[in-house]
């Protein structure tokens, strides 16, 4: 079953000149397990493309399937739980939830897709060098480390597929590389798919798949 | 100095007593109520011959009324003193009625002067509840503990044998006076004109009193004797609309005369006065005879006050000046004037009283 | 510079208008009680001032007898032995269609006061009968034929009139007392030996307003205070959370080059001017809150203590200023904290709500640490006080001490609650409630506040109208009552009662002083009336048949506790009798006088004078007396009240005592659940942050709202159960040491389960409605909202 499947999205936001075209007609499908890389200017619509898959925020017309699920069939209640259970969202900042600690917030995800197992946790805390930090908060951490409890975080849940808006944008470059080097490894061990948005070209290039988004449309793509 | 002692709501008092009694110092009314038509109150009518002793008492009928008693006197150091004691009473209604619904308001006033100090005290009373009054026979005059009492013997007059006592909060006094002469009437056989429009009071005196008795002071009581002056008046309107006051005195001569004299401050100056000889006999001055030139002025709290007097008739060449025991003898009460002893010297010498209201 | 800096800051509360808002009315609303209850206060004080100035200033003392009554000649016989006195004549008088004091004065003899001033405006009418009344008194009489003037220098209830005048309409010879000039002559016989039946009062005494309703003046200048505390946590709380917000704005403002001083100098001149905003509207609020409640405190206070005071309420610019003094300061008080932490931030500050949070678990600790000293002081002030001034410090310091705690103990609660949670989303709950704790606690603490000190103020009240009812139903066991017109009549209703009724027990009292204290010895006539009815306080054995036979006295409670009697053990003097043995003391609430009471034949050989003042019936066929009465004496219907009368008016004296503190006390949990409110509506703002990522993680916006409100209510829930013990040892203290010391009874507490579910219902409803709009808004927050978490620096 293919992970994601977009077909012939559109999407505008309303601004003072008229309707924004943000995305026009695009397509995308993601095979499991397979790691996609989107590159494109600034504004040119990621962050809203992977909106639409997380079924975070409506596109205007075309269909969204998560792992095989129509996201335009399902109401609000669907649409989370469709997040709970199959997807994981990374974004550039805020992933973590302040109050819970490091542990917990690990945790969290996966206790809430139902799917919790503690040794992969742990193991995955392990590789992502945080078993040292387990006790610690949010705030207490670097944003390196706040974004390795992220992705743990969301592969603890073993999502079909883990949507990652910029996950290092907030780093700087070496942290960056070692943080994205690490999801890269261990989503393709988890078996996920991935659809990562990068400025990296160097980062792209390890995605086995690679899109340019311009003019609301992808171009490239192999 | 002077004590105002257990001071009531004198305002009050001074109130009733401003519209109707004489010495008021409301220069700016200028006694201008004494004036007023008085309605319902009777007024003193010529050649009405003075009755004994009913006359010592009260006239509820006429609107004001006093008891006024004034002495000279020294002690055994030969030092001088003044000792007044008055009870007035003014009448809201001309008539009496028992109780709380008498009409009649008393006040007494009390004053000692020594050389250096002034005491004066006052008091106030309702008519009616027994509190004061005066009852012409026998004769007791009286508010609250203060009197003035008879204790003439049987067939002599009720003001030949006077005891006499009040206290203020620093002084008290207890004097015996005794008539050495008769009562005298002033003006014309007791009808004493105030002013050239007519305005009068019945007015005799008793002024041959010797004194003697005691005054409690601070610094303890002193034995003194002297002599005296009573004074009695009633009227309804014994002032004239421009009038502001008065000055007055009861003089004793050295050789047993005796003079009562005045000056009644309006827009023209009216003076009155009798000449009495030491058997009593007493010849009316009209007005214009005797002359006041104020010589010297004496400034009490704010006031501008002629304390120093000459006194001239010139039909007997009499020339006299006055020098008071103590110029600051003002009477600081709820209705202020002043009233203080004094010798005299010129053509003439003796002791005398000098009242002066309205400044 | 300083322009920009202020726009800036500006912004933020054009920006958060609620919270502007809120800010603003919690200052308002602190303003507007406390002023609202100092005006009520001055009001009442001044007509007492006004009472007490009437006649004398305050400055004379009387000279009374025990009967009430002096025949006029002593009044003679005493001026003419030299002593300075004036007589006074006093008396109740139906006049037009009210029920009036009559104060008779002589104004050439009075000492100096309104009243003679006022006579003294026209001697001549005023012995001819002209009178004075306060406006309203004069509005209250309605029709009359007296030359009648209004004067604000005349108490309220009170007619001023010339002694003759007053002996005349209240048909008495006698005068009631003499005032005693300060200043007296020297010499005269002394008063001891001239007049040895007569009572000296000292100055002041006489007229003992002041003392008598300090405790309700008192009570309700503590309901203010903490109205203004309750307030004040508001503004608090408001002004933290504001600085909270503007963290970032104050790191870029300095590191754009703004100096620390003009910065916090524009902080300052805001919160001024905030201040001045929210005082001046408070002082209208609470001019108009006072102006709604003087009635009931006039009524009050006539009721309870016979004090004259009008039921209008005059402006007076001390009360504003002082009212906006006490904003200034309040602003000041809860604005410093937050100036304070501003001067000593580190230009780079974490902006993390965490770091807040454990910043303020030091400041946590700190707190615990004063609560504690601060229960640690409560208690040493039970143990070791005395007074009702360490009664108010004792409850100040415990009330405090349990605010302060609020937070502590939720935080102890929730983390027990979060180690038993199961499942991520509970977990999370109580984490998250555990975070926002320090920013909530400020409103929790006010919302504890209001709830103990109405749980405390309400089971008071309760407890003592528990009581009250008891008690009253047992006093008026009488069926009729009968007042005497005059001695005469009771002479003559007497006999004829006698053969009609049952029992007739007289009613005989006269004044005196007990222990020092203002009061009165009442005869009592040995019957079934009293013994059944009476259960008395400490009794000696046979303490009633001891009375009957004239060997003791029983005192009323004020009496007993005040004075510290001890039944059997201690006397008690009664001028004219000698001293007796205390047999034991009754309940007599209401009233503010010290009381004894003799058996009758004993009153009767040692009080002669003193007239009947009321024939208490007992008989089987009231409205045929009545009837009768009515019929061959004449009597009024004023005269005669039957029990079930007496009962309804004591009932609704007793009710309107208490209707202001009700009042304040619901006005208190409003602005507790404003505080709360205030403090949602701030948080919901800094909580999007919190909250998106659990919505990222699939938690519905709905569902999210749900837990929120959940949050609030539970929050709620658990104050509103520490706020139990805290209101019931807040009844304990008012019942057996505030009201020992105000009033002189001490009342059993008792509990109303009933009224604490009502008022957890009704904080529910309170909590629910502050969390409500917070909770809507994030249910119908777009993702947009929520998504801009992620994008967007904070
Ligand atoms: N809620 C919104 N309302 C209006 N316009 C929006 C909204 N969200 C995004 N846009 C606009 O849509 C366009 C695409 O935004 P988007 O965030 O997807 O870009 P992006 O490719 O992620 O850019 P960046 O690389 O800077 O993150 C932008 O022009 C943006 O201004
Ligand atoms: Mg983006």
């Amino acid at each position: 079953m293919t992970a994601l499947i977009l077909d012939t999205i559109t999407k505008s936001f309303p601004s003072a000149e008229g309707p924004v075209r943000v995305l026009d007609g695009l397509s995308l499908q993601i095979a499991p397990g397979s790691a996609h890389a989107l590159t494109g200017d600034s504004g040119s619509g990621k962050s809203t493309l992977l909106h639409i898959a997380a079924g975070l925020e409506p596109a205007q017309s075309g269909r969204v399937l998560v792992a095989g699920t129509d996201l335009s069939a399902q109401d609000d209640a669907g649409r989370a739980a469709l997040r709970r259970g199959s997807l994981g969202l990374i974004f550039q900042q805020f992933n973590l939830i302040p109050s819970l600690s490091v542990a917990a917030n690990l945790a969290f995800q996966a206790r809430l897709a139902g799917r919790h197992d503690a040794a992969f946790t742990d193991h995955l805390a392990d590789r992502l060098g945080l078993a040292d930090l387990r006790a610690r908060y949010p705030e207490q951490l670097s944003g390196g480390q706040q974004q390795r409890v992220a992705i743990g975080r969301c592969l603890a849940a073993r999502p079909a597929l883990v949507l990652a808006d910029e996950p290092t944008g907030n780093l700087d470059e070496g942290t960056g590389d070692t943080v994205l080097d690490l999801m890269l490894e261990l989503t393709a061990e988890a078996g996920a798919a991935l659809l990562l948005v990068t400025h990296s070209p160097r980062l792209a290039a390890r995605c086995d798949h690679r899109h340019h988004l311009r003019a609301g449309r992808l171009e490239g793509g192999a | 100095m002077q004590h105002n002692l257990a001071k009531p709501a004198i305002h009050a008092a001074a109130l009733a007593f401003g519209l109707a009694l004489a010495p008021a110092s409301l220069p700016a009314q200028g006694f201008a109520g004494l004036g007023t038509d008085a309605e319902g109150f009777a007024i003193p009518q010529r050649g009405t011959a003075l009755q004994f002793p009913a006359d010592h008492g009260p006239h509820p009928e006429y609107r004001i009324e006093w008891w006024y008693l004034t002495a000279t006197l020294s002690d055994a150091d030969g030092q001088d003193y003044g000792v007044q004691w008055t009870l007035f009473r003014s009448a809201l209604a001309p008539q009496e009625d028992e109780g709380w619904d008498s009409p009649q308001v008393w006040m007494g006033h009390a004053g000692l002067t020594t050389a250096e100090q002034h005491f004066s005290a006052e008091r106030f009373a309702r008519g009616g509840i027994g509190q004061a009054g005066v009852t012409a026979d026998p004769f007791v005059a009286h508010i609250d503990d203060w009197h003035m009492t008879s204790h003439a013997e049987e067939g002599a007059d009720a003001l030949d044998h006077l005891q006499v006592h009040a206290r203020g909060g620093d002084f008290s006094y207890d004097l015996e006076f005794i008539a050495e002469g008769p009562l005298v009437p002033q003006g014309d056989a007791g009808y004493s004109v105030k002013s050239p429009q007519g305005q009068a009071s019945y007015y005799y005196s008793q002024p041959f009193y010797t004194v003697s008795g005691t005054l409690d002071l601070p610094d303890g009581p002193v034995k003194v004797t002297g002599q005296g002056w009573l004074d009695r008046e009633w009227s309804s309107q014994p002032l004239a609309e421009d009038q502001a006051g008065w000055d007055w005195v009861s003089l004793s001569f050295d050789d047993g005369h005796r003079m009562m004299g005045f000056q009644l401050r309006g827009t023209e100056v009216f003076t009155a006065g009798t000449w009495i000889t030491p058997d009593g006999t007493p010849t009316p001055l009209p007005d214009g005879a005797v002359q006041f030139t104020p010589l010297h002025h004496t400034r009490i709290d704010g006031r501008d006050v002629p304390t120093h007097w000459r006194i001239e008739w010139a039909e007997q060449d009499l020339s006299i000046e006055t020098e008071p025991l103590n110029p600051n003898a003002w009477m600081d009460l709820s209705i202020s004037y002043w009233e203080g002893p004094l010798r005299f010297d010129g053509s003439h010498s003796g002791r005398g009283y000098l009242e002066m209201t309205g400044y | 510079m300083t322009r920009i800096a202020l726009t800036a800051l500006m912004s933020h509360w054009v920006r958060n208008w609620l919270q502007l808002a809120m800010l603003l009315a919690g200052l308002a609303l602190a303003t507007a009680l406390w002023s609202g209850v100092q005006a009520l206060n001055s009001e009442a004080r001044s007509a007492y001032a006004t009472a007490e100035s009437l006649l004398a200033e305050g400055t004379a003392e009387r000279l009374d007898h025990p009967s009430g009554q002096i025949a006029q000649d002593r009044y003679i016989t005493l001026r003419r032995a030299g002593w300075q006195v004036s007589p006074v004549v006093e008396g109740r008088h139906t006049l037009g269609s009210a029920r009036v004091t009559l104060v008779g004065i002589e104004p050439l003899t009075a000492p100096q006061g309104a009243g003679p001033a006022l006579a003294a405006q026209d001697l001549n009418a005023f012995f001819a009968g002209r009178a004075f009344a306060h406006p309203q008194t004069i509005t209250e009489i309605g029709a009359h034929d007296l030359d009648l003037h209004p004067s604000d220098a005349v108490p309220v209830g009170t007619v001023l009139l010339d002694i003759g005048r007053a002996q005349e309409m209240l048909d008495t010879e006698a005068l009631s007392y003499l005032h005693l000039l300060q200043t007296q002559p020297a010499g005269m016989r002394p008063l001891d030996t001239l007049a040895p039946d007569l009572r000296r009062v000292p100055a002041g005494e006489g007229a003992e307003l002041g003392g008598l309703t300090d405790s309700f003046h008192l009570n309700l200048t503590a309901f203010g205070l903490l109205a203004f505390a309750v307030g004040l946590f508001i503004v608090h709380s408001s002004v933290g959370l504001a600085f909270e917000q503007r963290r970032a704005m104050f790191r870029t403002l300095r590191a754009l080059g703004l100096p620390l001083r003009t910065l916090t100098a524009c902080l300052a001149a805001e919160m001024l001017v905030f201040a001045l905003i929210a005082g001046v509207v408070g002082l209208v609020l609470g001019h108009l809150l006072a102006s709604f409640l003087m009635p009931d405190v006039a009524l009050t206070l006539r009721g309870l203590y016979g004090a004259p005071v009008p039921g209008v309420l005059q402006f007076n610019p001390i009360w504003a200023a002082s009212g906006l003094a006490m904003t200034l300061g309040g602003a000041a008080l809860a604005g410093a904290q937050a100036l304070w932490r501003l001067w000593h931030l580190p230009i780079l500050a974490p902006a993390q709500p965490r770091a807040w949070a454990r910043a303020s678990a030091r400041g946590m600790r700190l707190q615990g640490g004063v609560a504690l000293a601060l229960a640690v002081l409560a208690i040493a002030l039970t143990l070791g006080g005395d007074g009702l001034l360490t009664g108010f410090g004792l409850l100040a310091a415990a009330l405090l001490a349990a605010a302060l705690a609020v937070p502590l103990v939720l935080a102890a609660l929730l983390r027990l609650a979060q180690r038993g949670a199961r499942g991520p989303v509970a977990e999370w709950f109580w984490a998250d409630s555990r975070q926002n704790m320090p920013r909530l606690s400020l409103a929790l603490m006010a919302l504890m506040l209001a709830l103990a000190a109405n749980i405390g103020v309400g089971t008071m009240v309760a407890s003592f109208r528990a009581t009250f009812i008891d008690w009253l139903d047992l006093r008026l066991a009488a069926e009729l009552n009968v007042m005497p017109a005059s001695a005469q009549e009771a002479a003559a209703l007497h006999p004829y009662l006698s053969d009609r009724a049952d029992a007739v027990l007289p009613m005989m009292r006269v004044d005196a002083t007990l222990k020092g204290q203002p009061g009165q010895i009442y005869a009592m006539k040995d019957h079934a009336s009293f013994r059944d009815n009476w259960p008395l306080i400490d009794p000696v054995p046979d303490a009633w048949d001891r009375l009957a036979a004239g060997e003791g006295v029983l005192v009323n409670e004020q009496l007993y506790r005040r004075a510290g009697l001890q039944s059997g053990a201690d006397t008690l003097d009664l001028p004219g009798v000698g001293a007796l043995p205390v047999l034991g003391a009754y309940a007599d609430y209401g009233n503010p006088l010290a009381q004894a009471v003799l058996t009758l034949p004993q009153f009767q050989a040692a009080y002669p004078d003193a007239p009947v003042r009321q024939f208490a019936i007992r008989t089987s066929d009231a409205a045929g007396l009545t009837a009768s009465l009515q019929e061959e004496f004449g009597l009024s219907s004023a005269q005669i009240t039957d029990q079930a009368h007496a009962r309804d008016l004591s009932m609704s004296i007793f009710e309107r005592t208490f209707v202001i503190t009700r009042a304040l006390n619901v006005l208190t949990l409003s602005v507790a659940a404003l505080a709360l409110f205030a403090a949602l509506v701030t948080l919901a703002g800094m909580r999007l942050a919190q909250l998106a990522p659990l919505w990222a993680l699939g938690l519905t916006a709905r569902r999210l709202a749900g837990l929120e409100l959940a949050r609030a209510l539970v929050l709620g829930a658990l104050t509103m159960v520490l706020a139990l013990p805290v209101g019931l040892m807040l009844a304990q203290v008012l019942l057996s040491v505030i009201n020992v010391q105000a009033f002189g009874w001490r009342l059993p507490l008792q509990v109303f389960p009933a009224d604490w579910a009502r008022l957890a219902l009704w904080a529910m409803l309170a909590v629910l409605a502050a969390a409500s709009l917070p909770a809507l808004q994030l249910a119908r927050q777009g993702p947009a909202d929520l998504l801009r978490v992620f994008s967007r620096d904070r």
